[in-house]
């Protein structure tokens, strides 16, 4: 059994569906992410296993206990808020031992506990601070803090690092993830950014317009993106459509040259239309590696100079791809216009579950 | 740009002007009770009469009353009508507006039919329940300032992300209003307070109307038969005001995270 259980989750808003048939088990100790654009549900998932919006229908479990209809109050889950959610009047040591003084912990038990948080989030000196004293990035540490004082089962964190800075937010998710590796307790976070779900997360759920599309490892869910919609929202992705030429060999064709795939067409018919997918790092120009597999000829239609990666844009006849190749200083870019050959494995081919149309 | 600037300072100085001039005259005018010298004659006179100390006592009770009722009404409701019903927002400061578009009089007149001696409820039967309805129908009459105070009050704090960040820490209801909500609008709350007891220290034709012994219809007999005690207790007026924007501003100063709510 499950220590996080959803099962079968619905939630409606008058006339919108905003989460459908979520299911979910989460280990104990695990951090989980649910990874999506907004308006697809993720933040309502995550409202309902804090309590503060109800399913219209399925079940919540936490350790087995249904939490479903429990009050927020109730369910000992830690919450951590994209604005902090710091009570101003407040210092932040009676910030931190706020839900202890709810619990009426003793005042002894209350000190320690406040001063163990404050030395997990490196800021012991910052106790007799008012949150509008500090940083954005040490309120969030605070808000953390908070949330761990009580000892929560689950820890909730709904897009924690978006108000922060890029450089803040790249040391705190490492801080976050740390902690929460540290305490082993059982997380869930929710981001719209794919960096901080792949760069964090044991499993991430994608989710798109109220549903799950995807759950995976991080390294499943961009390598092997199941649906069109993980393929595009995680990572660079070039999405083609081609014709099945021979199921048996994984031969598709596209705009009339034909590619091999290693997988995804089990079960397909010739004629049939496929979306596939490739990643920009996985297609190389011809030269560049000596055993490309699948070969497509094209003209250079854009080059992109990014530095340390070079991103360029190939056209065949009805489809483009984008490649990223490392900038080499003895070797300047194709110049627009060049007829050039683009070069990726069979493996690097990913056949999409959705058909054009159906 | 030198002309431009010239002349803010000279509608300044208007503006200065029109307000300081009839309030010098006033104290000034409020000093000459003995002919020939400055004297604070009017003042002593004032505070040494029984019926000063009674009528403003009377009023300080019942405004301070005012404010304990008033601040349980509105508090809660303004809570929850920024936390869950936002919808009946318009509503509800419609409803409270109503007190500065109907009459005192009208009120009072409405009051006292529904509430005499004769019908159900009869609030105006004893001294002691009429004191309550003066006291509710304060609150009525200071329900426009103390609930667009905390209205503003609450509108500057994230209200519905900071109830819940306290309901995952395990307080209920009451822990959230007592311990998060209200500390943070408690200047807001404070300036509503004052606001109403300004308005029921002044207030006259429904203390009049309802025969109690208030400090507004002391003011208005004063001012009928004398000629310097009115001026020194409009002075006194002024002064309690100025010292209650003081006391706001200074809780406003000394209070984190504080905002004020105004009109």
């Amino acid at each position: 059994m499950a220590f996080l259980e959803i099962d079968g989750v619905q939630k409606r808003f008058a006339l919108t569906t905003a989460v459908e048939d979520f299911r979910l088990d989460v280990e104990r100790g695990e951090f989980v992410s649910f990874l999506g654009p907004s308006g697809c549900g993720k933040t309502t998932t995550l409202r309902m296993i804090a309590g503060f919006e109800s399913p219209t229908a399925g079940r919540i479990r936490i350790d087995g206990v249904d939490v479903t209809h429990r009050a927020p109050n109730r369910r000992n889950v830690g919450m951590v808020f994209q604005s902090y959610a710091l009570f101003p009047n407040m210092t932040v040591a009676d910030n931190v031992g706020f839900g202890l003084r709810v619990a009426r912990r003793p005042a002894r038990e209350i000190r320690q506990r406040v001063e163990e948080m404050l030395a997990l989030i490196k800021l012991p000196d910052l106790g007799s601070r008012y949150p509008y004293q500090l940083s954005g990035g040490q309120q969030q540490r605070v808000a953390l803090a908070r949330a761990l004082a009580i000892r929560p089962q689950v820890l909730l964190l709904d897009e924690p690092l978006s108000a922060l800075d890029a450089k803040i937010r790249v040391s705190l998710r490492t801080e976050i993830r740390g902690i929460q590796r540290e305490l082993g307790i059982t997380t869930i976070y929710v981001t719209h950014d794919q960096e901080e779900a792949l760069s964090m997360s044991d499993r991430i759920v994608v989710m798109s317009q109220g549903r799950i599309e995807q759950i995976g490892t991080p390294f499943e869910i961009y390598n092997f993106p199941r649906t069109a919609f993980v393929a595009s929202f995680v990572g660079t992705l070039n999405i083609l459509s081609g014709r099945v030429e021979d199921p048996a060999r994984g031969a598709i064709l596209v705009d009339g040259q034909p590619i091999l795939a290693a997988a995804g067409l089990e079960g397909a018919r010739a004629g049939e239309a496929r979306l596939i997918a490739l990643r920009p790092e996985s297609v190389t120009l011809d030269g560049a590696t000596a055993d490309g597999q699948n070969r497509l000829a094209g003209t250079v239609e854009d080059v992109h100079f990014l530095g340390s990666v070079v991103r360029i844009r190939i056209r065949f006849r009805e489809h483009a791809v984008w490649l990223d190749t490392f900038n080499n200083p003895r070797l300047a870019p194709p110049a627009r216009g060049e007829p050039v050959t683009v070069c990726f494995a069979r493996e690097a081919v990913l056949v999409l579950e959705s058909p054009p149309g159906g | 740009m030198r002309r431009a600037s010239l002349r803010a300072w000279l509608v300044l100085l208007l503006g200065a002007l029109y307000f300081v001039v009839p309030l010098v005259g006033t104290f000034e005018f409020s000093l000459r009770y003995r002919r020939g010298v400055y004297s604070f004659e009017a003042y002593r006179i004032v505070l040494a009469d029984p019926r000063f100390q009674a009528t403003f006592g009377y009023s300080t009770a019942l405004a301070l009353a005012t404010i304990v009722v008033g601040v349980v009404l509105v508090v809660p409701t303004a809570y929850w009508i920024q936390l869950r019903l936002p919808r009946l927002r318009p509503v509800v400061e419609f409803i409270t507006l109503l007190p500065l578009v109907i009459p005192a009089i009208v009120l009072v007149f409405g009051y006292l039919r529904i509430y005499n001696s004769s019908s159900w409820l009869p609030l105006t039967a004893s001294e002691a329940t009429t004191d309550l309805l003066l006291m509710f129908s304060y609150v009525a009459l200071s329900l426009p300032y103390m609930y667009r105070a905390v209205d503003t009050g609450l509108r500057a704090i994230d209200v519905r992300t900071l109830t819940e960040a306290a309901q995952s820490l395990g307080a209920g209801w009451r822990t959230i209003l007592l311990r998060v909500i209200f500390p943070g609008v408690r200047v807001a709350v404070l300036s509503g307070a004052f606001l109403t007891f300004a308005i029921v220290i002044g207030e006259f034709t429904m203390a009049s109307l309802l025969d109690r012994p208030a400090f507004g219809p002391y003011l208005q007999l004063i001012g009928a038969n004398r000629a310097y005690e009115p001026a020194a207790l409009a002075v006194i007026a002024f002064a309690v005001t100025w010292a209650c924007m003081a006391v706001i501003q200074l809780m406003a100063r000394r209070a984190p995270g504080q905002v004020a709510g105004g009109r």
